[in-house]
């Protein structure tokens, strides 16, 4: 074998190496071995964290990529193994995480066959992939790898899959690292237009009631300076959404909060009220507008997104500036003066004096000893005296608590799984963002219906020894979010809800954690404080009332304009 | 809805008319006629996709995303050819077989086979003329039809295969970065 020649394998390895990854998450399996085989070589380089699902690997990558602004890497081997990857990869679609999955198939010689544990994977995951391939040459793998990772990173970032053969990667070749990119029809918008610009700004310019709507994108285009800088420049409030959190610092007299379903009163009527909305970076989900035909009637609505096919989606865009946000913002500054927004911040601030935000959530006597938004009263105070933190939700009624009641004041501190609502999220992508940010403490809060659904990987927290990762499993014996549902719109049938589980401080202990259970509202900020300082993973049960619901609430389907408080 | 004509340029490899099929399918766009084949480019196919759409920006927009396809081209309302064929089998006794090939001449069809008292013809026109041939046929003892999708190209000196100017001149797409 002459010198420059390498398995398919080994190809794989060092084409990961040249995009500068540094960790994968995964398990192996027959079809993906060879890629193993391969690693042992390289793992001065390429650090693999074994998961003890695949599931948990996604997310874990997931959890990764969104923690540290760069592409995660998870590795699965055929059938089985490639079909429990398909949630992560559909939760990074929704959510426009960068992520690129390999996949070990069988040989090509019996592709098509119904071969052990042949699975068309490629296939299967058409719909929640930005593109996959299935490469049975080994000669093509430093491309293949290459364009993956440039198209999962770059216009609105997401899932790529590499589904390679057995063969391919037992494939004896020469590699030709020079094989350019061949992707001509991949051409993502970077600079916006200034004719669009110019059109945005004078909207901007010509506006009474100004509002920004801050999103993932600028988080993810790294524009939050940009971002303060235009708001601080111009006097536009600014709110942010579930996945834009961070993106605007929370404490900033121009920051409003969150809006849709579960943002606040003054947010949404803020929106219903304004006459030119700013959005920058978020795809309008109808999370965030209700009955999209009512949402921000009196606007005139500036989009700004890095990926056309977001136009116009489900909300009008008077305005499209296709392009990267930071790029935007730094240009729409120049162009656009300082407004007198005074009266209008006053009118929004007259309302949030009205609609008090943790109205809902004010601790009466006579309540339940722990009521969930005391753990997050309590956390909040915790967290407002340090900066070194971040924070990964599940999904359901602790999501929303955490993002209304925690302050949020840098980008990528707020983790959580949006657009696909994928419960079982937050654990592995606690995991996944404790290696990405080892001077972080990444608290993981889970609900007791979700931590059931992904928590063996707190034995892989464990093998890795990441000792920055706390969880907080807020701990209400149903499947909070669905019984709530059923509470306020099917008349209190609560079918398939309620939930046991086990002592979790226990099957903490059992995973060699600290655990300890709180049931008093006293003994949260104890008990957070001990689970912080504690050298070494750490799980806190909070117990807490089983009834208490999240307000206020758009119900599905209406417009954000009619909102239940109470 | 309305139907519109689109033409796409893709990228000819493994599982893009899959990925293109499933776009189309998942975003719920009725698809009413597609065909595709070679284009004048190596290694660049060429399809004519008629959709029955309210929002035809989005369908647009959405398979413009998909990283295998290089163009893609509205051409319902822009001066365009468009062609279909069908090949029909009539069933004809000897005294309506004259009648028949009458009409088949009357309507630029062609007569491609006539055995045993069945006749296979094909005609390529318009797509409303094709219906209206294929009516006629009905009332004439029609037992087979098998009609291809649409196929469209757009009249005059516009370059539709040469993607690059497409992309730079249309749709409001901007720039890329020089990396
Ligand atoms: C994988 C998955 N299955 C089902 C759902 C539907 N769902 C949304 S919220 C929720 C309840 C979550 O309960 P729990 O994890 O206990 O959190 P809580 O709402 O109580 O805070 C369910 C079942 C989902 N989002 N994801």
């Amino acid at each position: 074998m002459s010198a420059a020649m390498r398995t398919g394998a080994q190809i794989i390895c060092e084409a990961l190496i040249r995009e500068n990854v540094e960790v994968l998450f995964g398990i192996p399996g027959g079809n993906i071995m060879p890629l193993y085989h391969a690693l042992w070589e390289y793992h001065a380089h390429l650090r693999h964290v074994l998961c003890r699902h695949e599931q948990g690997a996604g997310h874990a990558a997931e959890g990764y990529a969104r923690a540290s602004g760069r592409v995660g890497v998870c590795i699965a081997t055929s059938g089985p193994g490639a079909t429990n990857l398909v949630t992560p990869i559909a939760d990074a679609w929704m959510d426009g995480t960068p992520l690129v999955a390999i996949t070990g198939q069988v040989s090509r010689a019996v592709l098509g066959s119904d071969a052990f544990q042949e699975v068309d994977i490629t296939g299967i995951t058409v719909p929640v992939t930005k593109h996959s391939y299935l490469v049975s040459d080994a000669h093509e793998l430093p491309r293949v790898v290459a364009e993956a990772f440039h198209i999962a990173r770059t216009g609105r970032p997401g899932p790529v899959l590499i589904d390679v053969t057995k063969d391919a990667q037992l494939a004896t070749v020469t590699p030709d690292w020079s094989q350019p990119l061949d992707l001509p029809g991949y051409r993502p918008a970077q600079v916006p237009h200034a004719d669009s610009l110019q059109a945005a700004a004078d909207a901007l310019s010509r506006a009474a009631r100004p509002l920004i709507l801050a999103g993932h994108g600028v988080i993810q285009s790294g524009a939050s300076d940009a971002l303060l800088a235009f708001a601080e420049h111009t006097g536009i409030p600014v709110i942010t959404t579930l996945q834009g959190l961070g993106a605007f610092p929370q404490e900033h007299p121009l920051s409003l909060g969150m809006p849709g379903m579960h943002g606040w009163v003054h947010v949404n009527r803020a929106i219903q009220a304004c006459d030119v909305l700013c959005n920058i970076g978020s795809r309008f989900d109808d999370r965030v507008t209700g009955k999209a035909s009512t949402f921000a009637p009196r606007a005139t609505i500036v989009h700004v997104d890095i990926d056309a096919a977001e136009m116009a989606k489900t909300v009008r865009a008077d305005i499209p500036v296709l392009g990267d946000a930071r790029r935007a913002l730094e240009a729409l500054r120049v162009l656009v003066p300082t407004l007198d927004t005074a009266s209008w911040r006053a009118t929004v601030h007259a309302l949030r004096a009205e609609y008090q935000p943790r109205q809902a959530y004010v601790r009466r006597e006579r309540i339940a000893p722990l009521m969930p938004y005391d753990v997050f009263d309590v956390m909040h105070e915790t967290f407002a005296r340090r900066a070194d933190w971040r924070v990964v939700t599940d999904v359901g009624q602790h999501q929303m608590w955490a993002a209304q009641l925690l302050e949020w004041r840098r980008p990528g501190t707020h983790i959580t799984s949006g657009g696909a609502g994928t419960m079982g999220f937050a654990i592995p992508a606690a995991l996944g963002a404790a290696i990405a940010a080892p001077n972080d403490t990444i608290w993981a809060v889970v609900g007791d219906g979700g931590f059931q659904m992904t928590n063996q990987e707190l034995a892989t927290i464990q093998q890795e020894g990441l000792r920055n990762v706390k969880v907080a499993v807020i701990n209400n014996g149903h499947l909070g979010m669905v019984r709530q549902w059923q509470e306020l719109f099917h008349s209190r049938r609560y079918s398939g809800t309620p939930l046991s589980g086990p002592d979790f401080a226990a099957l903490a202990h059992a995973y060699g954690m600290m655990g300890v259970r709180v049931e008093r509202v006293e003994e949260a900020a104890p008990a957070i404080e001990r689970a912080w300082r504690h050298d070494g993973p750490s799980l806190v049960d909070f117990r807490v009332d089983q009834g208490a619901n999240v307000f206020p609430i758009v119900p599905a389907g209406s417009s954000i304009g009619e909102m239940i408080t109470q | 809805m309305k139907e519109h004509t689109l033409i796409v340029l893709l990228q000819d490899r493994a599982g893009v008319l899959h990925r293109t099929v499933s776009l189309l399918r998942r975003r719920q766009f009725n698809i009413t006629s597609l065909s595709v084949g070679h284009s004048e480019m190596p290694g660049i196919s060429r399809m004519t996709l008629v959709v029955d759409t309210a929002d035809v920006t989005q369908v647009v927009k959405q398979l413009d995303r998909l990283v295998d396809v290089l163009v893609v081209r509205d051409v319902t309302e822009a001066p365009s050819v468009q062609r279909e064929t069908a090949l029909a089998k009539v069933a004809v006794d000897e005294d309506a077989l004259f009648a028949l090939i009458t009409r088949v001449r009357d309507a630029g069809a062609r007569v491609l086979d006539v055995a045993g008292g069945s006749v296979v013809v094909e005609i390529t026109d318009s797509p409303v003329r094709v219906d209206a041939f294929v009516e006629d046929l009905r009332t004439m003892g029609l037992r087979e039809l098998m009609r291809t999708g649409r196929l469209a190209m757009m009249r005059g000196e516009v370059e539709m295969s040469r993607p690059q100017a497409f992309r730079e001149q249309g749709d409001g797409a901007g720039e890329e970065d020089a990396a």
